[in-house]
């Protein structure tokens, strides 16, 4: 540790120690990686099951939205599935009661989200930390509890039923084709989010995350740049929830609970907190994991993810993105 | 009017269970700056040991409600030495993280025995009866629950104000570093606090198993709302947390009472909303450091 961060109080310290430093790979490793991904991206639903190479797309749209608040920002969003579930409703009731082609559904789920997290960021970043994650949660309850007594909109338990897919009289009924052309979608928004992480107002976020003081002395309005993330996250968040809406064609109440907030923060831990491609890792293997379980007939899902989260946060806090960077970096970081 | 007067103890008695876990999630918070999400777990633990107690032993309820907070307040303990004490140097929202997970894993326990289907026991004996109070009758029990609550509240805030350990956890929640430089040795009523905090989260559950029906997710669902009453009573304050629960309490019951379902449940959270607005480090909290 350098004797900067000595200066900081020792019980509450303003950097978010929770992310590593930002080490880079050498290009030629980026460049190898890149082309690994998007190799495995396309070859996926020729590997497994064509509906779980979906919702692992979706999850990936989903933790990078997480991470990009997480990792990048500092803050934790502990209710994302309010963002998640209520573009995962919105597209879904355009798609049934308007019959409008997918993408154009998806995208205007996902800007019901980010509707959505105006408020709701606005009121959320008056509080930092912990608070922060308590209130997120709270309001994703709200959305919750409104998703549930709103029968007439949103079915209640039952949920809502037969999400056609359209897109100009193409058949997509076989998940495999659907996959194909959700990929631009997903891999839009991915990219959007790297780019968001690697342009000048992503440099004030994490500048944010390290000092938010000195951040606010050089004249930026943190709350603004914020206030800005939390809704850009949203509308990611809500890309994934759109499209996993039109791939399972019905939406429950699953979709705004708790338990996929938790979830989505669950696969950003695992991957590798403030690494966005860490999220995607997790997103896969959490999402292979619980096909698995289910398709072995195990239905206590919470036990295995939960056992992984107490692992992952008691030994294994950099995630496995945050570990190969690592390896290929001698790590200054004292603390590990 | 009696109406009003009946609304008024129901959200009195649903507030005294917000109360003894916000109670408890403020001690821990005190003590060890941890938000431990877990509370809701331990609460559902309560209950469900006063089923076991009185359903499967056979036993009597009373005795639950002695015995089964204490044994959890001992796992509590350990619990805290095993885990979280790890975690507790590094920022607050690992603990948060990591009892997030625990709660994943007790709640699938407990549904691995019982699923998710809910289970009741009737209210214990001399209360089984509703008693009369003036105006209307009232379930006996829940009579009960309020005044134990409010009994129990009155205890800790004794604990806290008139002796020495409290006087080192309101220290230590108020200004740790000076707590510390008086030469206080903070760490030692670390563990023991927390147990108390589970303890009382178990309480809570033991009160409420024969007034709702006991299931495995009845504790998170709980909890969430307890983290909207802490937000707005302010976590740094043992007494202003135990006020906001019994408040919220009062709001949602008139909210049933006279209010379409959905507004009655999303009510707590626009109470929130408002006093982020109003006061963002909650009713009775310090300011904190703003970004």
């Amino acid at each position: 540790m350098t004797t900067q961060t000595d200066l900081k109080p020792a019980r509450r310290p303003p950097v978010g120690p929770l992310l590593g430093r930002v080490a880079r790979l050498p290009k030629a490793a980026q460049a190898g990686l890149l082309a690994l991904g998007v190799g495995v991206a396309v070859w996926l639903p020729n590997g497994i099951y064509s509906g779980v190479a979906m919702d692992m797309l979706c999850w990936a749209l989903f933790a990078v939205s997480v991470d990009l608040l997480l990792g990048y920002t500092g803050l934790l969003s502990f209710g994302h599935a309010a963002f998640w579930g209520t573009a995962a409703y919105s597209t879904a009731l355009l798609a049934v009661h308007a019959h409008v082609v997918f993408p154009i559904a998806v995208l205007a789920g996902a800007g019901a989200s980010a509707v959505l997290a105006l408020p709701i960021g606005y009121l959320a970043v008056r509080r930092t930390g912990i608070y922060f994650a308590m209130v997120t949660l709270a309001f994703a309850q709200m959305v919750y509890y409104v998703a549930n007594e709103w029968r007439s909109v949103t079915g209640g338990e039952n949920g809502l039923q037969g999400v056609p897919r359209e897109l100009f009289g193409l058949d997509l009924s076989d998940t495999y084709y659907l996959y194909y052309a959700a990929l631009p979608i997903a891999a839009a928004g991915l990219f959007a989010a790297w780019r968001i992480v690697n342009s000048p107002f992503g440099r004030v976020l994490v500048s944010i995350r390290d000092n938010p003081a000195r951040t606010r002395a050089l004249g930026y309005s943190v709350r603004r740049y914020k206030i800005t993330a939390f809704v850009l996250s949203a509308f990611l968040a809500g890309l994934g929830g759109g499209l996993f809406a039109i791939a399972h064609g019905f939406v429950s109440l699953d979709t705004v609970h708790w338990t996929t907030s938790g979830e989505a923060v669950i696969v950003v831990v695992l991957g590798g907190i403030g690494t966005l491609w860490g999220g995607v890792i997790g997103s896969v293997l959490l999402v292979w994991l619980e096909d698995r379980l289910s398709v072995a007939g195990f239905t206590l899902v919470g036990l295995i993810t939960g056992s992984i989260f107490v692992v992952v946060v008691l030994a294994f806090r950099r995630g496995i993105w945050g570990t190969v960077r690592a390896l290929f970096h001698r790590e200054r970081d004292g603390r590990r | 009017m009696v109406d009003f007067i009946r609304f008024t103890v129901n959200g009195l008695v649903g507030g005294s269970f917000y109360a003894l876990l916000a109670l408890g999630l403020a001690v821990i918070f005190g003590m060890l700056r941890v938000v431990n999400f877990a509370h809701g777990a331990f609460y559902m633990l309560g209950a469900f040991g006063a089923y076991l107690f009185v359903n499967e032993f056979g036993l009597d309820f009373w005795l639950a409600l002695a015995v089964v907070p204490v044994a959890l307040g001992l796992v509590g303990i350990v619990i805290e030495r095993a885990f979280v004490h790890r975690l507790t140097r590094l920022d607050p929202l690992y603990n948060f993280l990591l009892t997030f997970g625990l709660t994943l894993i007790l709640q699938d326990v407990v549904k691995a025995r019982y699923t998710v289907s809910s289970v009741t026991i009737p209210p214990p004996y001399p209360l089984a009866a509703d008693a009369n109070l003036g105006l209307f009758h009232f379930p006996a029990y829940r009579v009960f629950v309020f005044v134990f609550a409010v009994a129990v509240c009155a205890g800790v805030w004794w604990l806290l104000a008139r002796t020495r350990i409290g006087m080192v956890v309101r220290a230590s929640t108020e200004r740790p570093e000076l707590t510390r430089a008086f030469g206080i040795d903070v760490s030692r009523w670390v563990t023991p606090v927390f147990g108390f905090g589970i303890g009382l989260a178990a309480l809570s559950g033991v009160l409420a198993a024969p007034t709702r029906a006991i299931s495995p997710l009845m504790g998170a669902d709980l909890i969430i709302v307890v983290f909207a009453v802490v937000v707005i009573g302010g976590l740094g304050s043992i007494f202003g947390s135990v006020l906001a629960g019994f408040a919220i309490g009062l709001v949602q019951a008139w909210g049933e009472a006279y209010a379409p379902a959905i507004v009655s449940q999303v009510l707590v959270f626009l109470v929130m909303a408002g006093v982020l607005l109003w006061r963002p480090s909650g009713l009775f909290g310090r300011e904190e450091q703003m970004a």
